[in-house]
């Protein structure tokens, strides 16, 4: 049967109204809980010891004073701990093998390959005893010579690593000749540092085996890939590991993968047969989950006098571990930007003994845009154009690179709308030009940019007799407001209320959903509600019909949802009295299977439509970022004083969350820009500033109101139009914060975070 | 953390007997810099006497028209105290460029001007470090040194005292009283810090169980001051360069100034040399950097420091200046 199912009303207001979160209170008042807070009887506690040298072997470990420590159950170190298996290198076809952070076989080696690597766990009684004996865990290490300073290994860069999420680079014609040849033209070098995500809730892991069975709390952004890379490491069978994970205190891509202080834990628990849990120090955050890589990048542009781009080139150098890493795309933006004749992309790494880099909020473009946006306000400048009129000359009709199309393009539309709430148009050209007192102003804008991707996702969607629905898949809420937005998804295909909707995650029992990354959960999850939305609202005309209710009696294609039911011009029933006359008390839709061949040709699926809608459509969320700053002339101190971001994140489902991520994105972006840096001592490869006080998140007092609009267009080739919102939001940030100083101080920082002795 | 013994001390003579009786012991105030130390494993004392209830939490004028402040009263409320906030304005902007707010809530006058510095190095018990463990080296010198100091350095050890309150209380000529079971004494806090020298590991000139009891405060000067904060963002950042400033100027000519420094010296920087030069001087902007370079000639520069010279010079220039456009208005 593929008669069409009755469609949704379009105009329910449900849909991108601001609701607030439905778990709000629960997070409030400290009912929600997280990873480190589930008590298990016999519960048990870690700690790390982690390697202070970057790479050496261990010649001895000296675990007596620790396990004198009173309350101390055991110390696990190479000497003594289980083997464990190998997970294997990120690679298809099963995409949960992304989820592998290092090639590493923690304490099953005597090898040390960062600076920071645990070297053993203490298990004990109390996290206190744990601490403190871990402090009196005395290794040996035989040094081994390391490669772990950045800079100094740029020589030996080489092509980069390539990987389905991360695209490499990119050619067309010979943008060097014609950057040689161009009337007018720009050839800038721009470094930035290496970052770390800071998630307020620091990573944490509980767990409990039953026999050979494991449950573990975790602090992840992707539990079913946790849950099979866990079962692989410790031999056990996926549906014998649950991991759960309802709610999680931020990620921004460093709770993607598997860090050892996940395995160390559920290894720990394993030995001493308790429950155990671990909670990381912000230090040890720091010492053992990856970083963003950082970056030295070559972005040239050459245009003809009246600002037609001619040449655009962007290289890049980045970092990986030895034990691996993630490839930043950094010239990814540079795809899909701009028009000019010639292009020339190149992406190149170096690999150190040092700890895998991670993917970190919009991972490529974030850093990328600040390289690319600061090339195009400087050659901007040198045409003496305004720097919107330069991009708008250059907005392509198709993407630069191959000539696909844009599934939709809205950026001219995001500049104008941002342009007109900043206020653009009184902008004097001139740097150093605008004051306010004694504070120099500067005016500065950038471009923002991110790729729309989607996952697969399993759901179930169970409409009750008494009218009220449960939606089921175990996707992840880390802050972004997930479970509410899929609440007003269903909400809006079943035409009930959005009290009405309930909503389970973070729970491998349910069916398998996506991963939180790469801003793709809202639009993953939105195709499978909505497919399984249309399935229930046809079981229920089906339901309707065979029991004799006037619904039944029309066409599906003249019913809408609303008001808890499905009505047509002959009238309607709510669902609740057309399941209470069919004798039912739920009707059920799934999409997707969580068998062994299903999950199969569920990948297989997803990775066909990932290449066809990949010659398709370019996709894209884009966004137009102003910026405000105030410079002091005598200190260089910067304070962003105003914020406008104009964004095409094409339908909004939620306009609080959905603001809310696009602030949560500006303001990591105000970081990046003027204070986030990781100090990575370059003769040891230690960080040095693991903490909260020495890496400077942007305060309060460093944010000014952040004004966020939404172009609001839905893009036609997306599930109800839905773009990502997660990571666009940082991307042309630091283009724009480093245009307005330039724009106050006539100065351009090539060198990220711009801190004031950068403006002395 | 390792385990210790803890004394909570209800007065005066039980925490200074109980520090005398248990050499190593620590004292414990709002506990905001020694637990960070503790947990980091850099402090590890076996006794620690809690002064946090000691009845030293008042504000009282004195004969001499100053203030005595009680060593445990906390930050938060000596910076709104309305006697300060009037005759030491200076004094109150420098506890609220400090930490947070949370922070401060916590932060005592004592633990203030007892805090350690912020150096990297020193928290971090896998890299040498003179202070820390005498005889190991620094390894800031030749790694991280932006934040370090340029004025009364040695070869042995870089680092700075971080506080903004003790900058100010290096201006006004504070004087600190502590009590151990010997007696009492009067410390100029110009006298309470040293420089590192080849001690590092020793900062200041009281004895392991001598506890601050109070500080005073000689009587406020009427002129315009000024705590002025440079750092690497808008709050919650320890100084980069402070300046605590108190200028008075009369027909034209400086007739009186204090002048100190913060992040650029391993103790409160007083800026006698500045003060020198400026006494007299016409009250002109030459002036002012005529005595910031006399105040700077003997910096000592490292690889991530040098453009603290600069800075420096730039805000106390910036500073006077301020201080002399409010003199001459009012
Ligand atoms: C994240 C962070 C940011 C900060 N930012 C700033 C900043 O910007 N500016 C700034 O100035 N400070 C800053 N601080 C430091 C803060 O001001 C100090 O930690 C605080 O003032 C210490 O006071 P306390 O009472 O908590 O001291 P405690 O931690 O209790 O003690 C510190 C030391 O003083 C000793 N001590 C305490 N009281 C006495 C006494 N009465 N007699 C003898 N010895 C005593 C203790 O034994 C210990 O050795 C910051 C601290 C943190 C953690
Ligand atoms: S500067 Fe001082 S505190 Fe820092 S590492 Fe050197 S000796 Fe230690």
């Amino acid at each position: 049967m593929t008669q069409a199912p009755p469609a949704p009303v379009t105009e329910a207001p449900v849909l991108g109204a601001p609701v607030d979160r439905i778990d709000g209170t629960a997070k409030t008042t400290g009912q929600a809980r997280y990873a480190a807070e589930f008590d298990h009887p016999g519960l048990v506690h870690a700690a790390l010891v982690c390697a202070t040298v970057p790479r050496a072997r261990l010649v001895g470990i000296d675990t007596a004073d620790a396990l004198a420590h009173p309350g101390v159950l055991t110390v696990l170190t190479h000497e003594n701990a289980p083997t464990m298996r190998k997970s294997p290198s990120p690679g298809l076809p099963d995409i949960s093998t992304m989820a592998t952070a290092t090639s590493v076989t923690y304490l099953n080696t005597d090898e040390v390959h960062w600076n920071g690597q645990p070297v053993a766990v203490v298990v004990a009684t109390t996290s206190d005893a744990a601490k403190e004996a871990a402090a009196l865990v005395r290794p040996s290490y035989e040094p081994l010579p390391a490669t772990v300073d950045f800079q100094a290994a740029l020589p030996d860069a080489r092509p980069q690593k390539r990987n389905p999420f991360s695209p490499a680079g990119g050619a067309k014609g010979d943008a060097e000749a014609a950057l040689a040849t161009a009337p007018v033209s720009v050839d800038l070098t721009f470094t930035t540092p290496m970052h770390h995500h800071n998630a307020i809730e620091p990573h944490a892991t509980t767990a409990v085996w039953h026999g050979d069975r494991l449950t573990v709390h975790e602090c992840t952004q992707t539990i079913d890939w946790t849950r099979r890379r866990l079962a692989h490491v410790f031999g056990v069978p996926v549906a014998d590991v649950r991991v759960l994970a309802e709610f999680v205190g931020g990620g921004f891509g460093g709770k993607g993968y598997l860090w050892p202080g996940t395995v160390l834990a559920v290894l720990a628990a394993r030995v001493t047969e308790r429950p155990v849990r671990l909670a990381l120090s912000r230090e040890e955050v720091y010492r053992t989950v990856g970083g963003r890589t950082p970056s030295t990048q070559r972005v040239a542009l050459g245009s003809t006098v009246d600002g037609k781009l001619t040449a655009l080139v962007h290289t890049s150098i980045t970092q990986l571990g030895r034990i691996g890493g993630w490839p930043e795309q950094v010239t990814s933006q540079s795809r899909h930007l701009y028009d000019a004749e010639h292009v020339l992309l190149r992406q190149r790494q170096v690999e150190l003994d040092a700890l895998s880099t991670t993917t970190m909020r919009a991972p490529g473009e974030s850093i990328g845009t600040y390289a690319l946006e600061s090339a195009v306000d400087e050659l901007a400048h040198r045409l003496g154009m305004d720097p919107i009129e330069l991009r708008m000359r250059n907005e392509p009709d198709r993407n630069p690179l191959g000539g696909t199309r844009f599934s939709h393009r809205r950026l001219r539309e995001a500049y104008a709308l941002g342009a007109e709430r900043f206020g653009w148009a009184e902008r004097s050209p001139e740097p150093g030009s605008m004051r306010d007192g004694r504070w120099l102003v500067g005016w500065g804008v950038a471009s923002a940019y991110h790729p729309a991707q989607m996952f697969p996702a399993n759901v179930t969607v169970r409409l009750f007799a008494d009218g009220t629905v449960l939606l089921r898949s175990a996707f992840h809420e880390t802050g972004m407001g997930q479970p509410t937005t899929q609440a007003q998804i269903v909400a809006h295909e079943l035409g009930v209320p959005f009290e009405a909707v309930r909503v389970e995650h973070g729970d491998t029992a349910l069916p398998t959903g996506p991963p939180a990354g790469g801003s793709m959960q809202t639009a993953s999850l939105a195709a499978s509600v909505r497919a399984a939305c249309a399935d229930l609202r046809r079981s229920v005309h089906g339901l309707a019909r065979r029991s004799g209710s006037v619904v039944g009696r029309q066409r599906p294609a003249d019913l809408v949802a609303r008001d808890g039911g499905l009505f047509g011009p002959d009238g309607g029933e709510t669902y609740a009295a057309i399941l209470s006359r069919a004798g039912q008390s739920r009707v059920d839709a799934k999409v997707g299977s969580d068998t062994g061949l299903g999950r199969v040709t569920g990948q297989l699926r997803f990775a066909a439509r990932m290449v066809r809608d990949g010659m398709r459509w370019v996709r894209a969320s884009t966004g137009a970022q102003f910026c405000e700053v105030r410079v002091d002339p005598d200190t260089g101190e910067v304070r962003v004083t105003r914020w406008v971001g104009a964004f095409d994140i094409g339908t909004v489902v939620n306009a609080k969350t959905a603001t809310s991520q696009l602030r949560g994105g500006i303001v990591m972006g105000i970081g990046l820009a003027l204070s986030e840096e990781t100090l990575v001592d370059p003769r040891t490869g230690r960080i040095m500033n693991p903490n909260l006080s020495g890496y400077h998140v942007p305060v309060h007092a460093d944010v000014p109101e952040l004004d966020v609009a939404f172009v609001g267009d839905p893009d036609p080739t997306m599930p109800l139009g839905v773009l990502g919102a997660g990571e666009v939001g940082i991307t042309g940030v630091g283009g724009a914060v480093a245009n307005a100083v330039f724009h106050a101080t006539g100065r351009r920082v090539y060198d990220l975070p711009i801190t004031l002795d950068k403006l002395l | 953390m390792k385990d210790f013994a803890y004394v909570a001390a209800p007065d005066v003579a039980t925490a200074v007997r109980a520090a005398a009786d248990a050499p190593g012991a620590r004292f414990l105030a709002g506990g905001t810099n020694l637990v960070d130390l503790m947990r980091q494993h850099v402090e590890r004392p076996d006794t620690v006497v809690d002064i946090s209830r000691l009845p030293l939490t008042s504000v009282e004028e004195t004969k001499s028209g100053g203030l005595r402040i009680g060593a445990l009263m906390r930050n938060s409320d000596l910076a709104a105290h309305p006697l300060v906030r009037t005759r030491y304005p200076m004094l109150t902007q420098a506890l609220l460029a400090g930490a947070s707010a949370q922070l401060r809530n916590m932060a005592t006058v004592g633990g203030n001007l007892l805090q350690r510095t912020r150096c990297p190095y020193f928290y971090d018990r896998a890299t040498p470090c003179h202070k820390r463990e005498p005889g190991t080296g620094c390894a800031a010198v030749g790694g991280f040194n932006r934040s370090h100091a340029i004025l009364g350095t040695s070869a042995s050890c870089v680092a700075t005292h971080p506080s903004d309150m003790c900058v100010a209380l290096a201006a006004l000529d504070a004087v600190v009283e502590v009590e151990d079971v010997r007696g009492t004494r009067r410390i100029p806090l110009a006298d309470l810090h040293r420089l590192p020298g080849d001690t590092p590991h020793l900062e200041t000139t009281l004895a392991p169980d001598e506890l601050i009891t109070s500080v005073e405060l000689p009587a406020p000067a009427a002129a315009p001051s000024r705590y002025r904060k440079v750092r690497d963002r808008a709050s919650f950042a320890f100084a980069l360069v402070s300046v605590a400033a108190a200028l008075e100027v009369t027909d034209g000519t400086v007739a009186a100034v204090r002048l100190a420094l913060g992040g650029v010296a391993p103790k409160p920087w007083r800026a006698v040399e500045a003060e020198r030069v400026l006494t007299g001087a016409p009250a002109t902007e030459e002036s002012f950097r005529a005595a910031a370079d006399a105040e700077l000639a003997p910096a000592v520069t490292l690889d991530g420091n040098e453009f603290k010279v600069e800075l420096a010079r730039r805000t106390i220039v910036a500073t006077l200046r301020d201080l002399a456009r409010e003199g001459s208005r009012a």
